[in-house]
């Protein structure tokens, strides 16, 4: 016979633990989901013609999203203008000269904050400084936004990658009698480049599926948008358009658009993280 | 060891006066770039404050708790928006800190590492999706799926309460604090898993070796030690939740009322943002939106600075005692 308190410890052990797994399945269940749904909508939904045409005037079928797919490429183009060189020259201070001091402190304590406001809060800077002044929206708008939005991961995965170098490389080179920035940049650099190439690519990923940031700085554009000052279409904002409109074939092109961004975003983060694993293995 | 005597010999060559211009000219390069991510925190704290003087001037602090949002009589008052943020992510951290900590603790106490990884790998890429996707399924799927079964089975069990009561909208603020705590779990499992693998395993031991079951341990000894860490996950799945838009701004019926009903829509800060900004007329009304989302950076910003310390303070901790 076990005691009734030892029965009860265990049953509570069991119900407990089960519950853990549970929560797993659950979460598990939510991402498998929403992916064989974009899927399964999408690919019915998706043609060439996505590819390909611009979206056609409202109430006619038929149309697509080739302007809004090259308004993200020149949107991510800008924003890495922007983000990746602040992003990678703050990670080369954190990791070289900022390890301990209050500086480095500041600095990745900044970059935390940065990363944590709401890209709405975005926008509206970028529309402070870019729209106001200019007077219209544009796509330099729209890439200064999401541009600022890369800036603090950037930072922080590039100092966590220059970290991983061992300190035996750099003083290896120090010894030879190399000036440190020779160092830093012939050897640390280059041994840190592919990690700090694939967290910018993790980074680009997380930018491309910002809505938010785009809605009142590239605005939205039913046509091509001609070079960088004009308004320009995005896939996420078309998404948000075309699933938020009362017409049935909008939300079958949104459906469509999903399934792209999806895909691409976590494609990214898929391959990313693959050559992440191998690089740490190897 | 090794790390830190080389930090010191990098030191040691920089603050000696033979430090070639070259090195110097570097240093201050990078330093540039790093100062910068200081500089930009600021000037946006700057230009948020900068164009919304003129509702601050004419409403004051009433600005936060008035309750009538009228644009066409240039009354503006922020409560409904606020409200309707709060709940709504307090609503997602209700259901998203259970959950998010039972992944944490399977992967972290049962999982194997073999399974745990790849496992808190498939979690993190539901942050990954983008929020407007999130939107998507929850105007096709969640919002059909509330109105029909969720809030029909509350008001039938729950209906005394006047949280659940109402006709059933499907959009409102219990379809967003439901889209909102699957976009906040995520940041639940990472950090709280990081947290409690970095909880020493002398911790555990010293308790099973006193008899506790499996969960006992997780009770007793392993969640105490990492509870300020984990009160940082919750806080920074907090900030997400809070600022969160596009996701929302498409489920939860936008209207500026303040209704104590869960079935009912409600507003958030940054929904109005994004629905108001590009049509809103004349400067009061556009700069009465920038003071909202002046209001929501302040908040995120405390919220996330919390967060942050609570996280750091564990793991000094753990570095402390090891």
């Amino acid at each position: 016979m076990i005691p009734g308190l030892l029965l009860r410890r265990r049953v509570t052990n069991v119900v407990m633990l089960s519950l853990t797994g549970v929560s797993t399945a659950l979460v598990l269940g939510v991402l498998f989901f929403i992916l064989g749904y974009i899927t399964y909508h999408g690919i019915s939904a998706l043609d060439w013609d996505f590819f390909t045409k611009l979206p056609k005037p409202v109430g006619e079928k038929g149309g697509g999203m080739a302007n809004a797919i090259v308004g993200t490429i020149k949107l991510l183009f800008l924003a890495s203008l922007i983000g990746v060189p602040i992003g990678f020259m703050g990670g080369v201070y954190l990791s070289e000269y900022g390890r301990k001091n209050t500086a480095g402190f500041l600095i990745r304590y900044a970059a935390d904050l940065l990363n944590g406001i709401p890209s709405i809060v975005m926008g509206i800077f970028a529309y402070t400084i870019v729209v106001l002044p200019m007077g219209h929206f544009s796509t330099v708008a729209g890439g200064v936004a999401l541009g600022i939005m890369m800036i603090p991961i950037a930072v922080r995965s590039s100092e966590e990658f220059l970290k991983l170098v061992p300190a035996t490389v750099r003083e290896a080179g120090l010894a030879l009698g190399l000036s440190e920035w020779k160092v830093v940049c012939f050897i640390v650099i280059p041994t840190a480049f592919r990690g700090i190439v694939t967290g910018i690519m993790l980074d680009l990923a997380r930018v491309a599926g910002e809505t938010a940031p785009l809605l009142f700085t590239a605005f939205s554009n039913r046509f091509w948008s001609r070079g960088w000052l004009e308004p320009t279409a995005s896939l996420p904002v078309m998404i948000y358009t075309y699933a938020i409109a009362p017409y049935e074939d909008w939300h079958r092109q949104a459906w469509a658009a999903g399934m792209v961004l999806l895909m691409l975003v976590l494609g990214a983060n898929v391959v990313s993280r693959l050559i992440l694993h191998r690089q740490l293995k190897g | 060891m090794a790390k830190s005597g080389t930090n010191f010999f990098i030191k040691d060559m920089i603050g000696r006066p033979g430090v070639s211009s070259a090195d110097r000219f570097f240093r201050a390069t990078v330093l540039t770039g790093a100062l910068s991510v200081l500089v930009i925190t600021c000037v946006i704290a700057f230009e948020l404050v900068r164009n919304s003087v003129l509702p601050i001037k004419k409403f004051g602090w009433s600005f936060l708790w008035g309750t009538t949002w009228d644009p066409i009589a240039e009354v503006f008052g922020g409560l409904p928006f606020l409200y309707g943020t709060l709940v709504s992510s307090i609503l997602a951290l209700l259901i998203a800190v259970p959950v998010g900590l039972g992944v944490a603790i399977f992967l972290s106490e049962l999982a194997p590492r073999r399974a745990s990884d790849p496992i808190a790998f498939l979690v993190e890429l539901l942050a990954a999706v983008p929020s407007v996707i999130y939107g998507l399924v929850g105007i096709f799927v969640f919002v059909p799926w509330v109105r029909n079964f969720i809030e029909p089975a509350l008001s039938g069990t729950l209906g005394f309460l006047p949280l659940f009561r109402g006709a059933p909208y499907g959009v409102g603020m219990l379809t967003a604090g439901l889209v909102l705590a699957m976009m906040v779990v995520p940041f639940i499992v990472s950090v709280s898993r990081e947290i409690l693998m970095a909880v020493p395993r002398s911790q555990r031991e010293a308790i099973l070796s006193l008899g506790a079951t499996r969960w006992e341990m997780v009770r007793v000894a392993v969640l105490p030690y990492a509870r300020s860490g984990i009160m940082g996950s919750i806080f920074l799945a907090l900030a997400r939740a809070l600022g969160e838009t596009m996701a929302v701004t498409m489920v939860i019926g936008n209207r500026p009322e303040i209704r104590l009903s869960l079935f009912e829509p409600g507003y958030t800060m940054a929904a109005v943002i994004a629905n108001e900004f590009t049509e809103a007329t004349g400067d009061l009304y556009l700069q009465a939106l920038i003071e909202i989302g002046l209001v929501l950076f302040a908040v995120t910003i405390l919220v996330n600075a919390l967060a942050r310390l609570m996280i750091h303070s564990v793991f000094t901790k753990v570095e402390v005692r090891e």
